[in-house]
């Protein structure tokens, strides 16, 4: 359901642009509102999130599609954790439509995916790698990469159980706001993917910003 | 159910119960709801290094899939192939909807505990993994989405989800492993069950006699090529059971591959 924020840019308390390929691992509090917007349009922003005082609870994909018996995720939707507890709730959204089933690129899984060959193009998992090693702070490591969010992407199923990868509905400016219902660490992927048709071969930059 | 004279091993878990066992490459596993109306939600790991495991959304989005069925095949975090479905008679298995957990089984099928009903309590699929998962030093860090045998589970336009109507008695399921791999898996309801009082389906699990390679049904893609190129290449410089893996010189190179034309996911 599209939905437009009340909250104005000149109040935030954060804000910045990740550009594609890079990772950004944030520590939002419990009633923190964090935009995710699609700078350029057509980019996917692959997200994980975990309970910043115990990481053992994340995100779940298949707690939160069962929570709201739905795949796709918009204003109203709230995000699971593994512990079936809500972690965050969707309360913006001038996209409409986000996946959660499609999972993060991987070299490994491109390599699948496209050909052998392209097994050294960076790829999600691997920013996702390298925030980890870079940040043993939180005491997250390989076990603790769960499924994820991909915000501005549409994988629609069709009737017989086939999985498409549709043109993207998002476009330039286009947002997404979601608001922490526990202190929660947010990880970015802002995708760096180059076989994908979708975003015309060229990913994007993003810019997130929080409000108190 | 199975003719035993051709099986390693058969045993039938009751509903509610939980199993594991690390299956060779090359064995199968065969599961049978026997009585009609079973869930068998299953995790797959690699024994020798336990950080890799079952992907569902890779398993998905490799094949252009939402539903599992004959000629699919479950794949790794690593770009490799577990296990293919080599036969199914049912013709639709879930990966999205995870597993119920304490809380939703005794909202929706009341309390029960163990004092109390003894091996009929309302065990939950949550418990059951972390039980069999716990033996082998993982734990809930380890969970991942898993698969449901047994549940089909459809998607409208919107993206509502409907569990269909459940297996008829004795179907079946055969899993073809392509590398060694730690099954995990539990007889619990599925997460979306509208069934009016705890299921008591039974099902049965068999290893049969065997050794075999994945079936050409699960190497027409050429995507699962390329995950059985990926095995191949992890078990380099391993003796491999005869006729389980593809012959030397197939499949390691991938030059000639034609490049991605549709539209693909991140
Ligand atoms: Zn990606």
């Amino acid at each position: 359901m599209i939905k437009t924020s009340p909250r104005r840019t000149q109040d935030t308390l954060y804000r910045r642009q990740i550009n594609a390929g890079d990772y950004w691992l944030y520590r939002l509090e419990a009633g923190q509102t964090l935009r995710i917007t699609d700078s350029e349009g057509n980019q996917a922003v692959d997200t994980l999130f975990f309970n910043a005082d115990d990481t053992a609870e994340r995100y779940s994909m298949t707690d939160t599609v069962r929570g709201q018996n739905n795949l796709f995720l918009t204003t109203g939707s709230v995000l699971r954790s593994s512990e079936d507890r809500p972690m965050l709730k969707i309360v913006a959204d001038t996209c409409g439509r986000h996946d959660t089933v499609g999972g993060a690129c991987a070299t490994e899984s491109n390599t699948v995916r496209y050909s052998l060959e392209k097994r050294h193009m960076h790829a999600c998992r691997d920013s996702w790698m390298l925030a980890l090693a870079e940040h043993p702070e939180f005491g997250l490591t390989k076990r603790d990469l769960g499924h994820n969010i991909n915000f501005f992407m549409n994988v629609p199923v069709t009737a017989e159980g086939g999985l498409t990868f549709a043109d993207g509905i998002s476009a330039p400016g286009k947002y997404v706001e979601l608001e922490a219902a526990m202190n929660v660490l947010v990880l970015i992927s802002n995708c760096p993917q180059l076989n994908n048709p979708c975003n015309g071969y060229n990913p994007t930059p993003i810019e997130v910003a929080v409000w108190s | 159910m199975t003719d035993s004279s051709k099986l390693l091993y058969r045993t039938v878990l009751p509903a509610g119960a939980h199993w594991s066992l690390r299956l060779r490459r090359g064995t199968a596993l065969r599961l049978t709801d026997i009585r009609g109306g079973a869930n068998v939600g299953m995790l797959f790991y690699n024994p020798e290094n336990l950080l890799e495991r079952y992907n569902a959304p890779d398993t998905m989005k490799c094949q252009h899939t939402f539903r599992l069925t004959t000629g699919h095949c479950l794949y790794s975090d690593m770009g490799r192939i577990f296990c293919g479905i080599e036969q199914d008679s049912f013709g639709w298995h879930d990966t999205v909807c995870g597993t119920m957990n304490a809380q939703l089984t005794e909202q929706r099928f009341g309390a029960s505990d163990y004092q109390q009903a003894r091996n009929d309590r309302h065990q939950n699929g949550y418990d059951s993994f972390l039980v069999e998962l716990t033996k082998y030093g993982l734990g809930k860090r380890d969970l991942a989405a898993c698969l449901n045998v047994f549940s089909r589970v459809s998607a409208d336009e919107q993206g509502n989800l409907r569990l269909e109507s459940p297996a008829l008695p004795g179907a079946s399921v055969t899993l073809r492993f392509a590398m060694d791999t730690l099954v995990v898996l539990h007889t619990c309801p599925h997460p979306l069950s509208q069934a009016g009082a705890y299921p008591r389906s039974p099902v049965e699990i068999a290893l049969p006699a065997d050794l075999a390679p994945l079936p050409e049904a699960c190497l027409t893609r050429e995507e699962n090529r390329r995950g059985q190129a990926n095995n191949a290449l992890y078990y380099l410089g391993t003796i491999a059971p005869a006729g389980t893996i593809a012959p030397a010189g197939t499949m390691l190179g991938d030059s000639h591959a034609a490049p991605a034309q549709e539209c693909h996911h991140d």
